[in-house]
């Protein structure tokens, strides 16, 4: 269970869910740290490095008075700060505290954290940062605590405390030995140490890191429907919400029939909720709600409003003349944001021009779990329960719109059941903090699954035009790039048309070949809809399209796709993105340049690796073929290998590697599992996830129309390659990357397995 | 008010005959390991067992399961021990976890009927059972290892 949960019977036992130990002010030096503790080879304080954590939000907190607690029987209580939406951060970072401790993994229990980033720093779980931001402070975390236990037990024996051993839960002293449990009041009253002072464990002694035995921590009650969503948490005197929204962002009701919904029994409510238009962040849309004792109620209230809906300025959105649109944009020039030798020259003097274009749709998350959220509003406070990916930003944005001051809000996290990105807009938290404090009694609003097709915060649709200047001998001295979407900016500020650096720097600007003469720039088109981030954002369809067009360019130019790779990729170097020309503003996934630098020989690691185990080359039967793509995205870098065979016209994957190289491998079980869901979602969006709008309105509904891939033609046979490195390789990305090469391995799979070039997507199941 | 048999107890359920059996398990009975993922039959997010069979429970109505034996995730094994369960468990096979109660209660239903399924019994067996987070290949192995040991 999430331990939090107790109190939702009984508000007030909160403070009791877990035996506080009272913060001191620490008094004395910590001269007692100044030697070791741990038995086990020792080692030094690992360099810090600097992260982009520390310019987040709230930033980094690694106090362990924050995170830990101990009682009595020796249970260790840990915080899980970061939102469990399927990556696994709820078990990894706790682990990582329990190892450097020393904590007996069996005897860790987990708190989720409520949303408060002064306290817990940064919370939003977003941008595959969980363990690329949080991995330091958990070792120091748990390094402090075992410290401190260890200088408690020294103290109680009179021993120095170098002589002391923290091992498994146990501290010892020659024959004495203590439980964790019998120092936590002296041990946590001890001063905290100084990284410095730290005596870290050295990478041979981990018992979890690194190794992916844990499993992760909700599993039994997962597998036994104990486990708690947005959706599970009920309150005493709650309600149920339907909202229907306007189909047409901007969009309000003209009519409805209030009374028909009152007249189905167990409604109890309706209200009309204010609208909202572009820019409005994540406030909700608005529409009329259907307040009832029960959910069956509600969506039979809700049926029986009999809406007529006014469009507003976005009801002539239509994604077929849209497309065509950005089509036509990509041809011309755009505005420049990277430009590095002299493009023009080249592609003047080019012996011949490549030139090819590529689609995506816009793409809803459908996370399994619809959105959903629980809100009591009580007069003087509030207290929320829902699954959301940053819960801070949810309690201010529901804080706001019910007009509390944030200090008398709470928000719980349960778990998420998938989010994708779409958890990351709370607009369903700030609907039930409104509805509950216009009926006055808890209320839970439930979307449907038509409700979530429908109003998303769409990944954004995209044209891609990329061209190649070849020489006389057919090597490629340019490289133009034009990007046309509408961007995520529009939700937040009047929209411009064009792209921001989070956008620019996510597979455009950052494009990692060695080519001296490059241009990228970025075409106008205005949004319609509201247009969000999406697992690996704006990474999908420029991977989508680069490594299309490798794979086309190599056929082109007779080459295989491994060499066409390489040849583009051209010897490993680490990127100056000065001297290549990057804008100022390139944003490398908001980390310092400093170790994390772009470094091509990590993408021609991955890309071999990869090759070599589907066995690149090899003669394969009719009708099927092997793709490959590679790319950097949250600071990884990843390859797929895709055999495909295509059986009476259908698109199927019998075997497929993913390459990783994600820094340290904190919990490389979680990093396969996460290339597996990678390359069932890449399958997803290569054959099926299509959001089309007309009039303004999206076209798609349900899984009937918007259908995702199942086990009857998922990838099969996914082997997952992590490249190893030791802890002083900085941990990056992993929720993210393994998605964007997917979809181009695929269809350069296709292409080589029946000679048929897919440039759009979703390019179907069937070809 | 409906007596329906959840879980091998009789219960009295205060809903509407028409009601789907998903919302009268969730929001009256109070279990709520069953999950709502499309309401149109098509993600079984919300299986369970009637009379030992997996059906959709946003399908099909309180009236119809009068006197049939409901059989929900929490009501699988007393002790939440069975070995489709165990296999789940022994293979670390959820992601965010969200669609497998529903793919256990598919799946133990299938080994109910068919203990030694193929390979493609398995994997037609298991289509109806959305997967978001994409955990196939561990459901698959998950489903062979309760059925053979392997
Ligand atoms: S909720 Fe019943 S099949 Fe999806
Ligand atoms: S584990 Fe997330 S939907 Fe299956």
């Amino acid at each position: 269970m999430l331990k939090y949960l107790d109190q939702i019977h009984s508000p007030v036992a909160r403070a009791l869910t877990v035996q506080k130990v009272s913060r001191r002010a620490f008094l004395g030096t910590s001269s007692a740290f100044a030697v070791a503790v741990f038995t086990a080879p020792r080692a030094e304080a690992f360099p810090v490095w600097e992260t982009g954590g520390s310019a987040m939000p709230n930033g980094l907190v690694d106090d362990p008075m924050v995170f830990v607690s101990i009682d009595t029987d020796g249970t260790v209580h840990l915080v899980a700060h970061r939102s469990e939406m399927g990556t696994g951060s709820r078990t990894t970072l706790p682990m990582i505290m329990a190892d450097e401790m020393e904590a007996d993994w069996d005897r860790v229990n987990i708190i989720q954290a409520e949303g408060d980033e002064p306290k817990y720093g940064n919370q939003n779980t977003d941008g595959s940062r969980s363990l690329r931001h949080h991995i330091q402070a958990a070792r120091k975390i748990g390094g402090s605590v075992r410290m401190m236990l260890a200088g408690a037990a020294a103290e109680e024996w009179g021993v120095p405390v170098g002589e002391v051993v923290v091992s498994n839960h146990t501290v010892s002293h020659g024959g004495k030995s203590l439980g964790f449990g019998d120092l936590a009041e002296n041990a946590m009253a001890m001063p905290v140490p100084a990284h410095k002072d730290i005596d870290y464990k050295s990478e041979d002694a981990f018992r979890y890191i690194g190794k992916g035995q844990v499993q992760i921590t909700d599993l039994r009650d997962i597998t036994t429907g104990a486990a708690v969503y947005g959706a599970d948490v009920t309150l005493p005197g709650m309600k149920i919400a339907m909202v229907a929204r306007p189909p047409v962002v901007g969009g309000k009701a003209t009519s409805f029939d209030a009374e028909a919904a009152m007249a189905i029994p167990g409604v109890v409510a309706v209200h009309e909720l204010p609208y909202s238009i572009m820019p409005a962040g994540f406030a909700p849309l608005g529409g009329v709600a259907v307040v009832a004792d029960n959910t069956y109620a509600a969506i039979q209230g809700r049926e029986a409003l009999n809406i007529t809906w006014e469009g507003g300025p976005h009801a002539g959105y239509t994604s077929k003349s849209y497309m065509a649109e950005m089509v036509a944009e990509t041809r011309k020039m755009g505005t420049v944001m990277r430009e590095q030798g002299d493009p023009d020259t080249a592609f003047a003097n080019a012996a011949k021009v490549f030139t090819q274009t590529y689609t995506q749709d816009h793409m809803a998350h459908i996370p399994m779990e619809p959105p959903v959220a629980l809100a009591n509003f009580t007069g003087d406070a509030m207290e929320i329960w829902a699954p959301v990916q940053s819960p801070y930003q949810a309690r201010q944005d529901a804080a706001k719109a019910v007009g509390l001051d944030e200090a008398n809000v709470r928000v719980n996290v349960t778990l998420l059941g998938g989010g994708f990105g779409r958890k990351s807009k709370a607009d369903y938290v700030t609907e039930a903090a409104l509805l509950s404090q216009l009926v006055k009694a808890p209320v839970r609003v439930q979307w449907t699954r038509e409700d979530d097709v429908h109003h998303s915060f769409y990944h954004t649709a995209s044209a891609e035009r990329i061209e190649a200047a070849l020489d006389g001998s057919g090597k490629v001295v340019g490289w133009r790039h034009n990007s046309t979407a509408p961007s995520i900016l529009s939700i937040f500020a009047p929209d411009s048309g064009h792209q921001f650096p989070i956008e620019t720097g996510m597979g455009h600007v950052d494009v990692p070949f060695d080519i001296p003469n490059v241009r990228m720039d970025n075409g106008k088109a205005m949004a319609h809809t509201r247009i969000g981030w999406f697992r690996a954002v704006s990474n999908v369809p420029r991977a989508w399209a680069i490594g299309s067009f490798v794979g086309e360019l190599a056929h082109e130019l007779g080459k295989d796709q491994r060499a066409m790779w390489l040849e583009l990729i051209g010897a490993p170097r680490t990127v100056d993105t000065v001297a290549e020309g990057y804008p100022e503003t390139y944003w490398n996934y908001g980390e310092p340049a400093n170790g994390f630098e772009i470094k091509t020989g990590k993408l021609i690691n991955v890309l071999n690796i990869a090759a070599d185990a589907i066995g690149y080359g090899k003669d394969l039967p009719e009708g099927e073929g092997i793709g490959l793509a590679v790319h950097r995205s949250f600071v990884s870098y990843v390859a797929v290998a895709t055999r495909v065979k295509i059986i009476d016209g259908k698109v199927t994957v019998p075997e497929m590697h993913m390459a990783i190289d994600c820094g340290y491998a904190a919990n490389p079980e979680r990093i396969s599992s996460q290339m597996e869901g990678a390359s069932v979602m890449g399958m997803t969006i290569a054959q099926h996830s299509g959001i089309t709008f007309a009039d303004g309105a999206v076209e798609q509904s349900n899984f009937y129309d918007y259908d995702v891939t199942r086990s009857t033609n998922y990838p099969n046979n996914v082997k997952v390659h992590i490249v190893p490195h030791g802890f002083d390789e900085h941990s990056t990305g992993v929720g993210e990357p393994g998605v964007p090469p997917v979809a181009p391995s695929i269809a350069n799979a296709v292409f080589e397995a029946q000679g048929k070039r897919l440039r759009h997507i979703p390019m179907g199941e069937m070809i | 008010m409906t007596k329906l048999n959840i879980n091998g107890t009789e219960m009295d359920v205060e809903a509407d005959g028409s009601m789907p059996l998903l919302w009268a398990v969730r929001d009256i009975a109070g279990m709520t390991g069953t999950k709502y993922g499309c309401g149109v039959g098509l993600c079984g997010a919300c299986t369970v067992h009637i009379d030992g069979v997996a059906q959709r429970s946003c399908q099909i109505t309180v009236d119809e399961v009068v006197g049939k034996a409901v059989t929900t995730i929490e009501g699988l094994d007393a002790n939440g021990e069975h070995r489709v369960q165990q296999a789940w468990r022994e293979l670390n096979v959820p992601q965010c976890g969200f669609c497998q109660s529903g793919q256990i209660m598919q799946a133990a239903s299938l080994l109910a009927e068919n203990p030694k399924p193929t390979d493609g019994e398995i994997l037609e067996a298991m289509e109806g059972n959305v997967c978001r987070c994409g955990c196939y290949q561990r459901i698959v192995a998950a489903v062979r290892l309760a059925s053979t040991g392997a």
